[in-house]
């Protein structure tokens, strides 16, 4: 004996059901005493055979079955399926339909984003926020009953447009939900960044710098609260963001404060671009076409679209045969790589502080593994 | 490669002029006929063939030299008679996306692994590998992912038919 009292590392599984992980996976930690020193995430239980069902199934049918990649961000899954079968057809939508899946999108935003807050509330130990937070969904998931007719997995894009125009009142409706909810999150706010407890559980943990996070491929909030200026819908525009005035926040600190305020802030920005499209659809006439006619047969080759998921980037790789089926269809989930990160984000830290760095992930277990 | 080197916002001529003078033949660029796309329009996207040998360097030269510092998806497909391994690689300094397709036999099924040079490549090329039997020579962990590691066949391929498909 040296005089040192000597502790062996040891393995400890958390989850696959576990308060924090917000569904099925499980994150192995390698720890000695209290910190840290290895991690390694394992993902699986929910795997399903997403892409191969695909290929068996007509390209209308998929529509559906891509809401349910994630519940959470069902509109952009549709959508970002939908814009890549409109690339392979090489047709741009009307603009009627670029406006409208602009307003479901950030609706679809929102809601993903205060679910996340939620979900953030009772990891951190406030209830309080669960409670708030989701009131205040409830609303969002009103606009989306209103203008699609279901509540989560909304099947609205249809493949050259959108399903239906808006219905009767929509538009007073959703400027004054937006007016109220904007209201409402500064509420919010004083739960969450006027209490020190909370603000001090995320504070200075699970650093990444501006190179890792690029070259690990952790995309969206994660990756702007550590300084990589890039949004998809300002850099790469799709549909009718190019012509919409908001900005991106970036911050520099790379820490889960960082990542959580990215995500606040962009709450404030999908409600200021969901008023902008608002006003811009008033301006084209109601009459105007909402969908095109698409042929069931998409022609041969490959394509790619790639979307602003809440999560991150997400990603869709469609080869096509010249029938109404895919030949195959990639599907790069924003949440799969971020996980695949989470390695470097926990090493160095206590097991307390798992769960605030894991949140900000905002796991979703549906779209990592398909 | 040096730091000094490097060109933070290549832009798309500058891309494709730099790697098929360092490539030559072995890097075959492919236009795109679309028309009504605007991401092609505007010159985001770059589509080319690579020979599988000069993988690693291509990923090393487009890193370091091109800054396209994010692999955001490598995937692969079966073609039947051959395999294929797809990257889309970004930048996000112009916000252009390079599409490589690598052909590989049905045979000999190896392609040198792009995770050392991405770190977003890893669980990437695992899934290739555990669903289409696509070998990543260095990769650090290759391993099955998402299906239970007593699996001894590769769900994604052709071959491999789903009920109603026989």
């Amino acid at each position: 004996m040296d005089g040192k009292m000597k502790q062996d590392k040891m393995w400890v599984t958390m989850g696959p059901q576990h308060p924090f992980s917000h569904g099925l996976w499980t994150l192995r930690v390698e720890v000695d005493g209290e910190i840290i020193t290895d991690a390694e995430p394992e993902v699986g239980y929910l795997h399903r055979g997403w892409e191969k069902e695909c290929e068996q199934r007509d390209y209308q049918k998929i529509i559906p079955m891509a809401d349910r990649l994630c519940y959470s961000a069902s509109m952009t899954w549709s959508h970002l399926f939908c814009k890549v079968a409109e690339e392979a057809l090489d047709i741009e939508v009307p603009e009627r339909a670029q406006y409208l899946r602009v307003v479901a999108d950030e609706i679809c935003r929102l809601q993903s984003h205060l679910m996340w807050l939620a979900a953030v509330g009772t990891d951190v130990g406030n209830l309080t926020i669960f409670l708030w937070a989701l009131r205040e969904r409830e609303f969002m998931l009103d606009l989306n009953v209103r203008l699609c007719g279901q509540r989560l997995t909304t099947n609205y894009p249809r493949i050259g447009g959108v399903r239906n125009d808006m219905p009767y009142y929509f538009e007073r409706d959703c400027l004054r939900g937006i007016e109220r909810f904007e209201k409402a999150l500064w509420d919010i706010l004083q739960l969450t960044d006027e209490s020190s407890i909370f603000v001090g559980r995320m504070k200075g943990l699970g650093y990444i710098t501006r190179k890792d996070v690029a070259n690990l491929g952790i995309t969206g909030p994660a990756m702007r609260g550590c300084g990589v200026d890039y949004d998809v819908r300002r850099d790469d525009p799709y549909d009718a963001y190019g012509e919409l005035d908001f900005e991106v926040p970036v911050l520099k600190e790379g820490d889960a404060y960082s990542r959580y305020m990215i995500r606040i802030e962009e709450m404030f920005q999908s409600c200021k671009i969901i008023k902008q499209a608002m006003k811009k659809l008033e301006s084209i006439p109601k009459t105007a076409p909402y969908r095109l006619k698409v042929p069931k047969c998409i022609p041969e080759g490959t394509h790619v679209a790639k979307m602003e998921d809440p999560r991150g980037e997400s990603l869709m790789y469609l080869i096509s045969d010249g029938t109404d089926q895919p030949y195959r269809l990639k599907v790069r989930s924003p949440v799969f790589v971020n996980v695949s990160a989470s390695k470097h984000m926990v090493k160095g830290v206590r097991i307390a502080d798992i769960p605030a760095i894991m949140a900000m992930i905002d796991m979703c277990l549906g779209e990592t593994d398909r | 490669m040096s730091e000094e080197t490097m060109i933070e916002k290549p832009s798309y001529d500058d891309i494709i002029s730099l790697v098929s003078s360092k490539f030559g033949d072995k890097v075959k660029f492919k236009e795109s006929t679309k028309k009504n796309v605007k991401a092609i329009n505007e010159k985001r996207r770059i589509y080319m063939s690579a020979d599988r040998e000069i993988i690693q360097d291509l990923a090393y030269y487009l890193r370091d030299k091109l800054n396209f510092e994010q692999a955001s998806a490598v995937t692969g497909v079966d073609w039947v008679d051959h395999l294929q391994v797809v990257y889309h690689i970004s930048n996000y300094f112009n916000a252009i996306m390079i599409e490589i397709t690598v052909d590989i036999p049905n045979d000999d099924p190896h392609v040198p692994s792009v995770a050392p040079v991405w770190g977003g490549a890893n669980w990437h090329e695992r899934e290739t590998y555990e669903l289409f039997g696509i070998i990543f020579d260095g990769h650090p962990k290759l391993e099955r992912l998402l299906t239970p590691s007593s699996y001894e066949f590769f769900p994604f391929r052709k071959s491999y038919k789903l009920r109603g498909q026989e």
